[in-house]
């Protein structure tokens, strides 16, 4: 592998990596924070994609139908903590992924009768449509850079939110004590109900980003979500930073894998969580 | 701990005659498709050797029903009957191999963990069988003729015949069943059931729990390997399909329907799974909703796992009974 | 006096940067209670739990009948004789007493392959629990459900389920917790009587059943050994004295 093909490999590695990063955080704060297994973490990044091919028809620009993308599915994940997972937060992790798997399948069926089962390609908004050449027939595309900066800039955000406001205090605070934030009068429904929905519009986020480079097809949330697993255990449960430095792993190690091994690279995530097991098997970052 | 009523005895007698007796009145289509709901209700069980006795809540059972099918399907030869003597043990010796290796690494780990990673590595399976060629890709492959059970020169029993093919599932099915009680009811079960209950107190009373589990790991991937070998044979082919992470969310839909950890929920579980399957995806019934049948099966889960968290059991358990 | 069953030396146990328990020795013998006391968080539990294999330690030394035991897993240690009770009642509550007795009984003789036989098939585990029930005093209630018995008896199952596996060490954590004086007598004279062929090690808030049953005593504080004696040696030792502010020592009760 030359010089170029390297460099292009890894951007994309670092790309697919913070993509994965930005579903994984939310599925891995939601774990933390309200001990939640959702499996329809992956139907939301779905959702998302759905939603930027759609509204992009309808407007005609990228940019505008994530804008509204990101307003609608904040709503939609308010409107579904308050209706089905705030009465799961106490039971048994059996009937949260019992749950979670019933919503895949209605997500999935009301994904197939609004938009059809159709693959669609989403076009690449013309601001970053240009690609950087960097040899006479290699060359790399804008908008992967431009992916990875709008993922790279939610992360930064979400560590000022979770480092430096009082909200992320009260996050941080709920993830290590639930008694103690009651005791101290903070609104813990609220934060569940905030927690979640950002979750939710991070998932969906990306699934409308990713979509002009992934296109948009039927199941394409439960392939997410499991690599999305992969991460969170690799990473350690509630670790937001385990997530960041798992979904960089898996992500150079996916693409690698695909030019190296090509027949096996779908194996390759997952010997890697098989070792992580053995070596600890409560993730890289376990919360003290 | 595991007393069986008089009354739940004289039913089970009564309902396994009533299920020999059947190929004797019912159509072809009903033959087998109550047989497809006896191998379900096979693999229900295993899973809930798993869930409702050890505690182990897996989303990755699919990878022994898938194994075991792909196993039966490549020792086949493509045009002739293979060897159920065999194809049978081989497919069984996989999943269980398969579970020692997985379960070594996935009981390193509990609860949530536990879940997903289970999962993960049903998926790396598929993968295996979806990717490479090993498996005939995406498209599978097909068994064109069923498995020989020969003794000697003698056909025991004549597999391609469905009422034949039938009465096998049937008796796998008792014997799975009595199988599982006896083991419920020896050393081994009670201490599962000391597991699932308090662990760590286990581990402090000197029982080493892990060997416990992954004993309880092994004996259930080899009997969901068992499932899935009857219902290649039933269905004819195996495609990746069948180890996707749908399959492993219907199965626990199914143990949990019939109120798990009782074996004979997961049998009443996987009957009224699949007829409510047919039932809301039969236009005749449903019309034009049918052909979303999905929708309806997924807000009937929802609803299970918010308001019936003990199953069907659960409806009819008397007032007052915790 | 002969030598110690069981001898822990110098166990430190940090979380962290923290350390919750500091270079910690104490010495088990046959026929002895060894009390431990000190004020909540003075490292009472997680010693206890050292010793039991519940956690490891992060430094020292437990020697056992020939066997070290610090590091070793918790189900090995019970294997090798030292039962525990803990402070949070810990049975199995949907069960009877019989069946967790029978259970914790069957961890000595496991068996399991035998699957053909039912569990409480085999003579020798029911006789052993049999004989732990009347032990810990609870025949009369051999056939009630755990999670309906009073919180004594759920304690006094608790030491039943101990006795049930065998034991010559008996690490008892606060097996008077949250007891009325009734039941707290009857636990103290069973203690009593179990000395005899245990080596006792007792963690207790209690100071009046302390003192009634304590061969030695060990006052911890922070997570460290502030004085080791006979009851009278520490009631007179102006350190404790100090500690705890004389007089409420000395007339017997402890409770900060």
């Amino acid at each position: 592998m030359d010089f170029y093909s390297f460099l292009i490999q890894l951007l994309n590695g670092l790309q697919y990596g913070l993509l994965l990063f930005l579903v994984a955080s939310g599925l891995t704060l939601v774990f933390g924070i309200m001990g939640i297994i959702n499996l329809a973490h992956g139907s939301f990044y779905m959702i998302g994609a759905y939603m930027a091919w759609a509204l992009a028809e309808q407007t005609g620009n990228f940019g505008l139908a994530v804008l509204l993308g990101i307003v609608l599915t904040v709503i939609l994940g308010i409107l579904l903590e308050a209706v089905f997972y705030r009465h799961l937060y106490k039971r048994d992790h059996l009937y949260q992924v019992l749950m979670t798997y019933g919503l895949i399948l209605v997500f999935e069926e009301l994904r197939s009768i609004i938009w059809g089962d159709d693959v669609h390609g989403v076009a690449v908004p013309a601001l970053f449509s240009a690609s950087i050449p960097l040899t006479d027939n290699l060359s790399y595309p804008v908008y992967r850079l431009a992916i990875s900066a709008v993922c790279v800039l939610l992360a930064l955000g979400m560590y000022l939110l979770i480092q430096r406001t009082r909200l992320g205090m009260m996050i941080r605070a709920g993830a290590s004590n639930n008694e103690m934030v009651q005791a101290l009068g903070i609104n813990i429904k609220l934060i569940y109900t905030l927690v979640f929905a950002l979750g939710v519009a991070l998932a969906a986020t990306a699934g409308m980003i990713a979509a002009p480079i992934s296109s948009v097809f039927p199941n394409m949330g439960g392939q997410v979500l499991i690599i999305c697993f992969v991460v969170v255990v690799i990473g350690g449960i509630g670790s937001v930073w385990g997530a960041l430095l798992a979904a960089l792993m898996i992500g150079l190690v996916d693409t690698f894998g695909k030019v190296l091994v090509p027949d096996y690279a779908g194996l390759s995530v997952y010997v890697l969580m098989a070792v992580v097991l053995l070596w600890r098997p409560e993730g890289l970052f376990k919360r003290g | 701990m595991n007393k069986t009523s008089p009354t739940l005895l004289a039913v089970m007698v009564i309902v396994v005659a009533a299920l020999a007796a059947f190929p004797f009145v019912g159509e072809k289509f009903y033959v087998q498709l109550v047989s497809k709901v006896m191998i379900m209700a096979i693999f229900a069980m295993s899973l809930d050797l798993l869930v409702g006795f050890a505690g182990l809540v897996s989303l990755g059972h699919a990878a022994f029903f898938g194994l075991a099918g792909y196993v039966a399907a490549l020792m086949s030869p493509q045009y002739e009957a293979g060897n159920f003597w065999t194809t049978l043990p081989a497919a069984m010796a996989a999943c269980a191999a398969f579970a020692l290796i997985t379960g070594f690494l996935v009981l390193r780990t509990s609860g949530i963990y536990f879940i997903m990673v289970t999962l993960a590595f049903a998926q790396m399976l598929f993968f295996i069988f979806h990717d490479t060629a090993l498996g005939g890709g995406s498209d599978g492959i097909y068994i064109y003729v069923k498995p020989e059970m020969m003794l000697g020169d003698i056909k025991l029993l004549d597999l391609e015949n469905f009422n034949v093919f039938y009465w096998l599932v049937l008796g796998c099915l008792v014997a799975v069943y009595l199988l599982l009680r006896q083991l419920l009811r020896s050393n081994f079960g009670h201490a599962l059931i000391g597991i699932k209950t308090n662990d760590h107190r286990m581990r402090a009373l000197g029982f080493p729990t892990f060997r416990y589990k992954l004993a309880a790991y092994v004996m259930s991937g080899a009997l969901a390997g068992l499932a899935g070998y009857l219902a290649a044979l039933q269905f004819g082919f195996v495609n990746p399909e069948i180890l996707s992470w749908h399959t492993s969310g219907n199965v626990l839909m199914m143990v949990i329907l019939g109120g798990m950890g009782t074996l004979h929920g997961a049998v009443v579980g996987a009957f009224s799974f699949i007829l409510l399957q047919e039932v809301l995806s039969n236009q005749a019934f449903f019309g034009s909703v049918a052909k979303h049948w999905q929708l309806t099966m997924g807000l009937f889960i929802i609803a299970v796992a918010l308001f019936l968290p003990k199953g069907l059991a659960g409806l009819f358990s008397r007032r007052g009974e915790k | 006096m002969s030598a110690p069953i069981l001898k822990a030396e110098k166990l430190t146990k940090r979380f962290g940067g923290l350390a919750a328990v500091t270079d910690v020795s104490v010495d088990l013998y046959i026929g002895q209670v060894h009390a431990v006391i000190g004020t909540n968080g003075a490292g009472k539990s997680t010693l206890t739990n050292m010793l039991s294999g519940d956690l490891p330690p992060t430094s020292g030394s437990i020697h056992y009948d020939g066997h070290e035991l610090a590091g070793m897993a918790s189900h090995k240690i019970s294997r090798l004789g030292i039962g525990r009770s803990y402070q949070k009642t810990n049975i199995f509550l949907p069960f009877t007493v019989f069946e967790n007795v029978r259970l914790a009984a069957q961890s000595r003789h496991p068996r399991f392959w035998q699957v053909w036989r039912s569990a409480t098939a085999f003579a020798d585990i029911n006789a052993s629990a049999e004989r732990a029930i009347v032990a810990a005093g609870l025949a009369a209630k051999r056939d009630t459900v755990a999670a309906n018995m009073s919180h004594g008896e759920q304690r006094q199952l608790e030491i039943a389920m101990c006795l049930a596996t065998d034991p010559k060490v008996l690490l008892l954590d606060e097996p008077l917790a949250g007891m009325g004086p009734a039941e707290s007598e009857r636990i103290v004279e069973l203690i009593g009587q179990l000395k005899d062929g245990h080596a006792i090690m007792l963690i207790e808030h209690d100071m009046d059943a302390v003192f009634a049953v304590a061969d030695r005593l060990t006052v911890m504080v922070n997570g460290a050994v502030l004085e080791t004696g006979t009851p009278e040696e520490v009631r007179a030792s102006p350190m404790v004295q100090q500690a705890y502010l004389g007089d409420s020592f000395a007339t017997g009760d402890l409770h900060v």
